[in-house]
């Protein structure tokens, strides 16, 4: 048997991928559903010469991330809700300084300490809206262990390529879910290195000065060049500035960065989409949902398909209002209030053809959950 | 190498207050680096934010200016992420012991090897002079227009505590001691702690009726002695400076490489 094949939580595939991504640095703070993540990093970590460290809360572990992340090291670190609301001041320092690291969310049940051990997807916003101050930033998600392990790579190579920090937004279902893994083959996913600066030692080296394809070549702290890092806005040497030339051109970098590449940043999966008369756009447990009821109503002649998303942010808003422009018209599923569908009436044509199935009381969105709402749209009552 | 080399020319004159003594702080710990011969491409600087953390700018080192009160887990994960830097973090009293409470103590305890730089000077600077945890039972700031009601940490005993393995306090006044204790503080294989009182005239010495920036220092001078002195038997007001702890136990850096070595015989 290929030993490569392993029967494993959702959780302990995040820490295979940040590994075969070349993860050299961890520090967390324990919190359910994400601990595990934290577990398997301190088990695995030291046998391979990396660090884990255990901090005194959430906030200091991303900091201590980004700042090992500065040393030239591939970085992450693990929470759920509540940990992810503390890191959202130095989230916005990540941002800001354009350091590269990965932030996984295992989310719960939300608002406040909510349902812990219960699954929820009521943190879309605020991964994207949770820090002051206009920004842009990448979030990507998984429904499944093979996804889940494929994003989580791509989350690092994201974090480089763009120099900013990225946001894996799992959840306690698949977090906690034990399924197979088929772990790829070294090489077989394509990473990205630390872009690093070819300025040689003794002349100067403009951290803050994009390259013309909008990249930045880092420099290790401990190389030659020293140079500074602030939250501020700041020039290209990284000095303070409020110069409105200079902070109108440091925003517009950091929104456009990442906006400008939203079709390369886009990654989704389509299920019989071709020639689907109803639509379901999903992600996270819930597609997982959404996937078994396309398959069983195909199965007896319903054309639904599936869009599943797996980059939240930035909101692939092209891709979904293609998708959503054939169809009769198209149900978001997910466990809340209705976060992704506002988005999504937001990029369509015909918002008034976008409807909701959701569950927000701590159980998973099931099949039945979902045709039910479909009869109640097609009139076919409850 | 010269003082001069140390620092970042361009990014002078700095936006301290005249009479601010965090460039006397600066200036000492400029004549360490150049004493010890510390090699500016080994140095790292984290400062967190407020008057103090702009000193991270000024100087010719990696330099981090981060976000309020975390200059120290900032610096942890640089430190373990590649030990053989020297990480020096000043920050202010506000900073260090607000905000930055709980990640000063945990530092200590794990006895990371860095320098933590206190620049006490009892307020809250560059916010326009609010009180903080070190401003002292009584002190007037701008948001104890009636007189403080909190009581002050003492950032040495606190650090003592905590588990520091190096914990010294001197002052602006005291340029050479100042120098000499940011030195042992940084040979020092451990978490050093060095409080360092220094004068706001601007906030602290206006508000408080003590004077102008030289009045703080002759304060500084007048009532503060060294460790053992007789005179603190007869005035136990007066404030000690010196060194008060310096132990050798196992840093955490060396002891994570020990863990390394256990987890590859696992493997």
């Amino acid at each position: 048997m290929n030993k490569k094949i392993k029967f494993i939580q959702g959780n302990d595939v995040c820490v295979e991928a940040a590994l075969y991504a070349g993860l050299e640095f961890f520090a967390g703070y324990p919190i359910t559903p994400s601990t595990e993540i934290a577990e398997q990093m301190a088990n695995r970590l030291p046998m391979i010469g990396g660090k884990f460290l255990q901090m005194e809360d959430e906030i200091s572990s991303l900091c201590a991330i980004i700042g090992a992340s500065l040393t030239g090291h591939k970085v992450m670190t693990a929470t759920s809700g509540p940990g992810f609301s503390l890191m959202q001041e130095a989230l916005g320092y990540a941002v800001m300084t354009e350091i590269p690291c990965v932030i996984v969310n295992v989310m719960r049940g939300g608002p406040s300490t909510g349902l812990p051990t219960h699954a929820g997807q009521g943190d879309v916003n605020q991964t994207r809206y949770g820090i002051h101050g206009d920004h842009s930033i990448i979030v990507l998600t998984a429904s499944n262990h093979q996804d889940i392990f494929q994003m989580t790579v791509e989350a690092f190579n994201f974090a480089e390529t763009y120099r900013t920090p990225v946001i894996l937004l799992l959840d306690e279902m698949t977090g906690h879910l034990r399924e197979k893994i088929d772990i790829p083959e070294s090489g077989s996913i394509r990473l990205v290195k630390r872009l690093r600066t070819a300025v040689k030692s003794g002349i100067d080296y403009h951290p803050y000065l994009p390259r013309e394809d909008g990249r930045l070549p880092m420099s290790d702290f401990g190389d030659e060049h020293r140079y500074n890092v602030t939250g501020l806005y700041h020039d290209m040497w990284g000095f303070p500035s409020d110069n409105p030339k200079i902070v109108y051109g440091l925003i517009r970098h950091l929104v456009d960065k990442i906006e400008n590449n939203s079709h390369q940043i886009a990654r989704f999966r389509k299920y019989h989409v071709k020639d689907a008369e109803v639509l379901l756009i999903s992600y996270g447990a819930s597609a997982r949902s959404a996937l078994h009821l396309v398959e069983n109503r195909r199965r007896r002649g319903e054309k639904l398909g599936l869009l599943e998303l797996q980059t939240l942010w930035p909101f692939p808003s092209d891709i979904v209002r293609e998708v959503c422009k054939e169809v009769k018209f198209t149900v978001v599923v997910e466990m809340n209030m209705g976060q992704v569908l506002q988005q999504v009436r937001l990029a369509v044509d015909a918002p008034e053809k976008i409807f909701l199935a959701n569950r927000i009381d701590g159980e998973l969105i099931t099949p039945t959950d979902i045709r039910n709402i479909l009869r109640v749209i097609q009139g076919k009552g409850v | 190498m010269a003082v001069k080399d140390y620092i970042r020319e361009r990014f002078f004159p700095y936006m301290w207050c005249a009479g601010c003594g965090h460039g006397i702080i600066l200036n000492g710990l400029l004549r360490a680096v150049e004493n010890l011969g510390l090699n500016k491409k080994d140095m790292v600087m984290v400062s967190g934010i407020g008057c103090s953390a702009r000193i991270s700018g000024y100087v010719d080192f990696h330099s981090m200016h981060t976000i309020h009160g975390r200059a120290l887990a900032f610096a942890t994960g640089i430190k373990m992420s590649k030990p053989e830097l020297n990480v020096i973090v000043p920050m202010g009293d506000g900073d260090a012991l607000a905000i930055g409470g709980n990640h000063f103590i945990h530092a200590a305890r794990r006895n990371i090897e860095m320098t933590a730089i206190v620049m006490n000077n009892q307020i809250y600077g560059m916010t326009g002079g609010q009180f903080s945890p070190l401003s002292g039972y009584g002190a007037m700031g701008t948001t104890a227009p009636y007189g403080n009601i909190d009581h002050a940490f003492d950032v040495v005993d606190l650090a003592v505590a905590a588990g520091a393995t190096f914990v010294a306090r001197t002052t602006t006044y005291h340029v050479h001691e100042l120098s000499d204790l940011i030195q042992q503080a940084i040979v020092h294989k451990g978490f050093s702690v060095l409080e360092v009182l220094s004068q706001c005239p601007t906030h602290f010495g206006r508000r408080n009726k003590i004077g102008d920036a030289v009045d703080m220092l002759k304060m500084y001078k007048n009532r503060t002695v060294r460790i053992g002195s007789d005179k603190k038997k007869a005035d136990p007001d007066l404030i000690e400076r010196g060194v008060f702890v310096k132990k050798d136990l196992p840093e955490y850096c060396r002891e994570y490489d020990q863990l390394i070595l256990k987890a590859g015989q696992k493997k």
